[in-house]
């Protein structure tokens, strides 16, 4: 269980805020926390890993004290054992692939899980080049394979998948997924991306300036109907307009604009912009190959 | 032809330069981090000897150091150390007049890096040691580079300082640029020009070398 109580008046040009959080996460979950810019989402992470100091409260992780302002004690991140994705990558460019996942790694762990990581993260073919070399996707994917062999007790990730295409995204999702089960930890993750909070996390904590103004699994959160539906898809609503006796909403899902017919009386709220569930559960789907001419999929070295 | 005073001025620059060595990284490293009140004050007092005319800084360290004198007396009698008129007087005074030439660039370089290299580092549970010898250091190498070779030929260049507590004396504290004033003042003018074209020649092969390794040329002839 990861107990966090902090208290953090934060500054930023122009605002200043508090961050409060009262939180508990058992062992083992996948936890998101949403909200937007500026809420406190990257601080709470960087409180967490102790490379910010809370101005009150109390992490304990387990049976041990990780900061408790009462008893001024507020354990170093070198202590901590967390492993942490930042928003640049934060690669080491005197180091190649290999070199910087070994760096990562523990002491007594053996090199030869780092092949596995690469294996797995599709890193094989890169593993010697430096990151002055990489692309965008490619930084990303190094970082979490370089926090990943530091098999750290919590996983911090700070928006980890934001500078990577649609494809790519799904692969790492479920790497993210793969070794979040095989590692057993705790990880917590920044995301703006409803679908990705949806299909990755257990638990999702909402931040608004600062306070935790709700939580809970992201499907109870994000979906205001329980659906029972078969199918559903999160997108963004493009536009709203009236045909006749009905409404005809063009949705935004992945890099496809479905239109979606909507009865007036469904209306209400709903913006263009608005973040929304298309579910589909009366008939059944038909599931067909896509043709390789028609549809490249590119393969992630290529990204 | 008198090698001598070259070879001072080399010994000298290069004893200098790896003592700065060994004080700036630590001094700059601490700078680049701190969020002490103190910084500025610092900052100033290492960047002070670039306006400072010469002459003043060795005037100074001739009345602290001078045997006549409290400090010096203490640092005659206890430590058995004279500072004027010896070869480690110009070590020391020469630090200090060149520390900015080091400082600057190493801490330039160190600020100019992303703090997430640091902390990344750090959540891997490596000591600020480590982080600044595996980390950091070898990610500013133009800068280090760009420091080494300024302090050095800046060493090699001096003259107020070293006249004012070194003097002149053959052997120990003659170094170049002092020999070339003197050899003008005896007017043996070809011997000047001696020892002008070869610290010309040398000075200028070492900044270029700086210009060719951080802007990247010679890497193109490699390739």
């Amino acid at each position: 269980m990861i107990e966090i109580g902090l208290h953090k008046v934060l500054r930023t040009p122009g605002d200043e805020f508090t961050l409060e959080v009262d939180l508990e996460i058992p062992q083992g979950t996948l936890l998101t926390l949403y909200g937007p810019s500026g809420s406190g989402k990257t601080s709470l992470l960087r409180c967490l890993a102790g490379l910010m100091t809370p101005d009150r409260g109390r992490i304990a992780v387990g049976n041990k004290i990780w900061f408790d302002s009462s008893t001024r004690t507020a354990l170093k991140p070198q202590k901590r054992d967390v492993g942490f994705v930042f928003q640049d990558d934060a690669l080491f460019p005197n180091m190649t692939v290999l070199e910087n996942m070994r760096f990562a790694q523990k002491k007594n762990d053996p090199r030869s899980d780092l092949d596995e990581l690469l294996e797995v993260m599709d890193l094989q073919g890169l593993r010697d080049r430096y990151p002055d070399s990489l692309s965008g996707g490619q930084k990303q994917r190094v970082s979490l394979a370089r926090a990943l062999a530091q098999k750290p007790e919590i996983l911090l990730l700070d928006e980890p998948l934001a500078a990577l295409d649609a494809p790519m995204r799904m692969n790492m999702q479920d790497y993210i997924l793969a070794s979040h089960k095989k590692y057993g930890g705790t990880t917590i993750m920044v995301s703006h991306d409803l679908p990705e909070i949806i299909r990755l996390s257990d638990m999702t904590a909402v931040l608004e300036k600062g306070r935790m103004t709700r939580k809970g699994p992201p499907s109870e959160l994000f979906m205001e109907k329980k659906l029972s539906g078969k199918f559903q898809f999160t997108g963004t609503l493009l536009s709203l307009e009236p045909q006749d006796v009905i409404f005809v909403a063009s949705v935004l899902i992945g890099n496809n604009i479905v239109k979606v017919v909507v009865h007036p009386s469904e209306i209400e709220g709903l913006l263009p912009g608005a973040q929304v569930v298309v579910a589909s559960k009366a008939f059944n789907p038909v599931i067909y190959r896509v043709k390789k001419t028609e549809h490249h999929n590119p393969s992630p070295n290529e990204i | 032809m008198n090698w001598e005073p070259l070879i001072l001025t080399f010994e000298l620059a290069l004893t200098t330069t790896i003592v700065l060595l060994a004080i700036s990284i630590p001094l700059a490293y601490w700078l680049s981090k701190t969020t002490s009140r103190l910084k500025p004050f610092l900052e100033t007092l290492v960047s002070m000897p670039l306006v400072l005319p010469p002459t003043v800084l060795g005037f100074y360290f001739l009345l602290a150091f001078s045997p006549n004198n409290a400090f010096g007396s203490w640092l005659d009698e206890w430590l058995g150390i004279r500072l004027v008129f010896s070869f480690g007087g110009l070590v020391l005074a020469s630090v200090i007049y060149s520390l900015p030439f080091m400082v600057q660039p190493i801490q330039a370089g160190l600020s100019s890096l992303p703090p997430s290299l640091s902390e990344a580092a750090a959540t891997m549970g490596k000591s600020g040691r480590t982080q600044l010898l595996k980390v950091l250091l070898p990610n500013i190498r133009k800068s280090l580079l760009t420091g080494i070779v300024l302090a050095f030929a800046h060493t090699v260049g001096e003259f107020g300082v070293v006249l004012m507590i070194g003097g002149n004396i053959p052997g120990k504290t003659r170094v170049a640029s002092i020999a070339i004033y003197d050899e003008v003042e005896a007017m043996n003018y070809a011997s000047a020009n001696t020892y002008s074209l070869i610290l010309f020649a040398l000075t200028f092969a070492l900044l270029l070398l700086v210009y060719l390794l951080n802007g990247g040329y010679l890497k193109r002839f490699w390739r």
